[in-house]
């Protein structure tokens, strides 16, 4: 199945794209997603304890089942500040 | 859709410099006899830096979810109010604001209360980033790990919005 991976800030900078469309096995999770990711991005993994994920522009859990045509976010810890 | 259509929104991320009447008058009803304003400007410091602008940047349509599900939560626990919430992206220049709160509710105390609440949640779940240039470098801020589900979160931004 083929899927859209959408990536912001550090993220974003260290794929250099803000949207990557990859191939993944039929049954794959938000969390084969990010090892296929962090495979090819080595700096990327460092994410693999704060990312958060989001599924068709919902907010979802690495556990989330993708689909063939599925729109998935990866999201770096957000906006600090006080 | 026309460049002005989503002007009357609620809820918007937006590249525009943001206008604090615009956003209070969105929430004014004649049942609220209070509204609060809360502003997030960009300030010229942080961590001992000279701060000389900031880039926001944010995933909008789920930013936009994410208002929504603030304003459900606030709604939970103060049944009468109402959001407005405008969040600019782009580059923020110092003394700009960066967010716009209105809460407008029938008294003040549940106003100041979900105004409150309500940034304290932005910080924690919006999928907005800042960038910050300072004098010398530029760096990410990165703050928490977005969980709209993490009930430990959600309860110290209560405690925080009822001190």
């Amino acid at each position: 199945m083929r899927i859209t991976i959408r990536l912001f800030a550090r993220l974003r900078e260290i794929a250099g794209a803000s949207e990557l469309s990859r191939d993944l096995p039929d049954g794959s999770t938000a969390r084969h997603a990010w090892d296929h990711l962090a495979g090819e991005f080595p700096a990327i993994a460092g994410y693999q304890a704060s990312v958060s994920c989001a599924v068709n522009e919902e907010y979802a859990r690495l556990t989330t089942r993708l689909h063939d045509g599925d729109d998935i976010a990866f999201l770096p810890p957000v906006s600090g500040g006080n | 859709m026309s460049p002005g259509a989503t002007d009357g929104l609620r809820f918007r991320v937006t590249a525009e410099p943001l206008d604090v009447a615009s956003t209070t008058a969105l929430v004014a009803s004649s049942e609220c006899g209070a509204i609060t304003c809360f502003i997030g400007v960009v300030r010229d410091h942080n961590a001992g830096r000279r701060v000389l602008w900031l880039d926001y940047e944010a995933y909008a349509p789920l930013a936009v979810k994410a208002f929504e599900t603030i304003e459900g939560e606030s709604a939970d626990r103060w049944p009468s109010i109402r959001l407005a919430i405008h969040h600019r992206t782009g580059r923020v220049e110092i003394g700009e604001a960066s967010v716009v709160i209105a809460a407008a509710s029938p008294h003040r105390a549940d106003a100041f209360a979900a105004a409150r609440y309500a940034i304290e949640r932005i910080k924690q779940i919006a999928p907005i980033w800042k960038r910050e240039h300072f004098e010398g470098g530029e760096t990410w801020i990165e703050g928490a790990t977005a969980d709209p589900l993490d009930e430990t979160a959600r309860r110290a931004a209560f405690e925080r919005a009822c001190v």
